[in-house]
């Protein structure tokens, strides 16, 4: 049952640029992006127990890498794309080995920390990301010679590689490796005394949420062709953790979710109220009291209970 | 291995806490095979001393060594890899799994597949297996299924039996396995750690003097983070110092 409704859901994901608008066909792909970008920090937040404030890092960096990559060094946008994922991936290595000393409070305050220098950089360091102006004039991929202009051609790219994403991180936390994240996450200490190296599990789980992080990145460059430093920013990151806590964090579908409603809240209410920052806040807020487990364990719990209240 | 390396040895370790000594000086060797239990009053440094044994903290001087190995220096889970396993006066377990998940992922700590970012753990079906069949030694065999969290106190602490005892251990700590139990449950667990076979050296904290002397034939007795008594578990107990400080009469 699950699974067809998935299939249903999937396959009205493929037709829709069939019927809808462009308005509507934008704000899916920037939800996609999105939801990647929350679903690789929920791998830290959810199954690992590690709360970061700096994921926007992953995303910033892979995004400036790969425009600087192909205005500065003329490289074409695929190689650039490889190449901004791998360095990403370097750097998540290193700042997990720094953020790693810690955990919970610590472990955050390392990220935002780390994420702030990224920022800061960003915006002082002016030859190589033109600081305040941004990057723009930057191009879109085109694989297997189609173009990606289009906004629905690069939707369907964007729904293809979340897929992918999903698929993969699927299999990540099913796996023995994500059984042992999660027991670290609830008891790191029992977790070593059973042989499991936890700092290790932790510092691939990092890189591996860098990786999706630093995907997202590219996808997100791709779509808007201009790249800024309020990306790298602690707004940034903290939607994210927004959109995994709201959603539900340690679930696979609810930082898709999550992110949804944000992406959504943001379009929409930014058009009607002028601080719709408030507005977020107060939805999220509405969240936490209602669903403090997040809407998709939150939604589970009480449609089983009034499944089990009929039976 | 010849049977005279002691399966731990203890030199001249030395814990301090800021200024407060938690261990001084402590002496102890453990032979294959032995039944060793360690008792003293509360904040003898008993925990302490299983503490530095599994590498949680770190002593301030001296060494460890098991089977002749110096592992004074070691991770926790790289002396879980030599064959040291314990478990917990307070419960720790994973309440949010089954049972048998809870045994597996100690089995899972020893196997290769841990690293595996691909498969999953149901694909190792050979662990979930003995998983069940060290649940069924335990008596908590139809039970496997169930979630920590949903089974009672004693089950819990049989649970930690189990999880240590799937992972084969060559030293195995048990830390007071018989706190909070009722009468019954302590013949239970006293059955099943007697049943631990030789091939796993045993030491043991426990309160329960009428329970765990039963099952010791050596006895340490802490005081301070001192080894004040140290030897046959009759000859210990006729002490006169054991009684001064432990038993009290």
């Amino acid at each position: 049952m699950k699974r067809i409704s998935g299939f249903l859901f999937l396959a009205l994901l493929c037709v829709f640029p069939l019927f809808a608008g462009d308005f509507y066909i934008n704000l899916v792909s920037q939800i996609l992006i999105a939801a990647i970008f929350a679903m690789s920090l929920n791998l830290l937040v959810g199954y690992g127990g590690l709360t970061s404030l700096g994921h926007a890092s992953f995303l910033g960096f892979a995004a400036y890498a790969s425009a600087w990559s192909t205005t500065h060094m003329g490289l074409g946008v695929g190689t650039s794309a490889v190449i901004s994922v791998l360095a990403t991936m370097v750097m998540a290595g290193l700042f997990g080995m720094i953020a790693l000393r810690a955990t919970g409070l610590g472990f955050l305050m390392i990220t935002l920390a780390l994420s702030q220098v990224l920022w800061g950089l960003a915006y002082r360091w002016v030859a190589v990301t033109n600081g305040d102006n941004g990057m723009s004039g930057l191009a879109r991929p085109s694989p297997f010679g189609i173009s990606l202009d289009s906004g629905a051609n690069y939707y369907w790219f964007t729904l293809v590689v979340f897929v992918i994403a999903y698929w993969l991180m699927a299999i990540f936390v099913a796996s023995a490796f994500g059984s042992a994240l999660r027991g670290t996450r609830d008891q790191a200490r029992r977790m070593s005394a059973l042989g499991h190296d936890v700092w290790m599990i932790r510092w691939i789980t990092f890189i591996y949420a860098g990786f999706w992080g630093a995907v997202s990145g590219l996808l997100y460059v791709y779509y808007t062709k201009y790249i800024h430093p309020s990306s790298l920013s602690i707004t940034a990151s903290a939607e994210g953790l927004l959109s995994v806590i709201a959603g539900g964090s340690g679930t696979l579908g609810g930082p898709v979710v999550g992110a949804a409603l944000l992406i959504i809240l943001k379009n929409y209410a930014s058009a009607y109220v002028e601080r719709w920052n408030m507005l977020l806040g107060f939805v999220f807020l509405f969240i936490v009291l209602v669903l403090p487990e997040g809407i998709v364990p939150g939604l589970k719990r009480i449609f089983s209970r009034r499944q089990g209240g009929q039976s | 291995m010849s049977a005279s390396v002691p399966a731990l040895e203890i030199i001249n370790l030395k814990k301090f806490f800021g200024g407060l000594p938690a261990t001084q000086d402590v002496n102890l060797q453990v032979m294959p095979g032995e039944r060793r239990l360690i008792i003293g009053p509360n904040g003898a440094g008993k925990t302490t001393l299983f503490n530095q044994i599994t590498g949680d903290f770190l002593p301030t001087s001296g060494q460890i060594k098991l089977f002749g190995t110096d592992i004074t220096r070691l991770k926790p889970h790289e002396r879980a890899h030599m064959g040291l396993s314990r478990t917990y006066q307070i419960i720790t377990l994973f309440a949010k799994d089954t049972l048998v998940h809870n045994v597996t992922l100690g089995l899972l700590g020893l196997s290769p597949a841990r690293w595996n970012l691909f498969k999953p753990l149901g694909h190792y079906q050979e662990m979930e297996v003995e998983a069940r069949r060290v649940l069924g030694l335990v008596g908590l065999g139809s039970m496997a299924d169930r979630l920590v969290s949903e089974i009672a106190y004693g089950q819990k602490r049989r649970v930690e039996i189990a999880m240590a005892m799937a992972q084969k251990p060559k030293l195995l700590l048990l830390d007071e396995p018989l706190a909070g139990l009722s009468a019954e449950e302590r013949t239970t667990i006293k059955e099943l750690i007697a049943a631990i076979p030789k091939e796993t050296t045993l030491v043991m904290i426990e309160h329960d003097m009428d329970t765990a002397l039963d099952l010791a034939e050596t006895v340490t007795l802490l005081h301070y983070g001192k080894v004040i008594v140290d030897g046959q578990r009759d000859a210990v107990i006729a002490d006169e110092k054991t009684r001064e400080v432990y038993l009290g009469h």
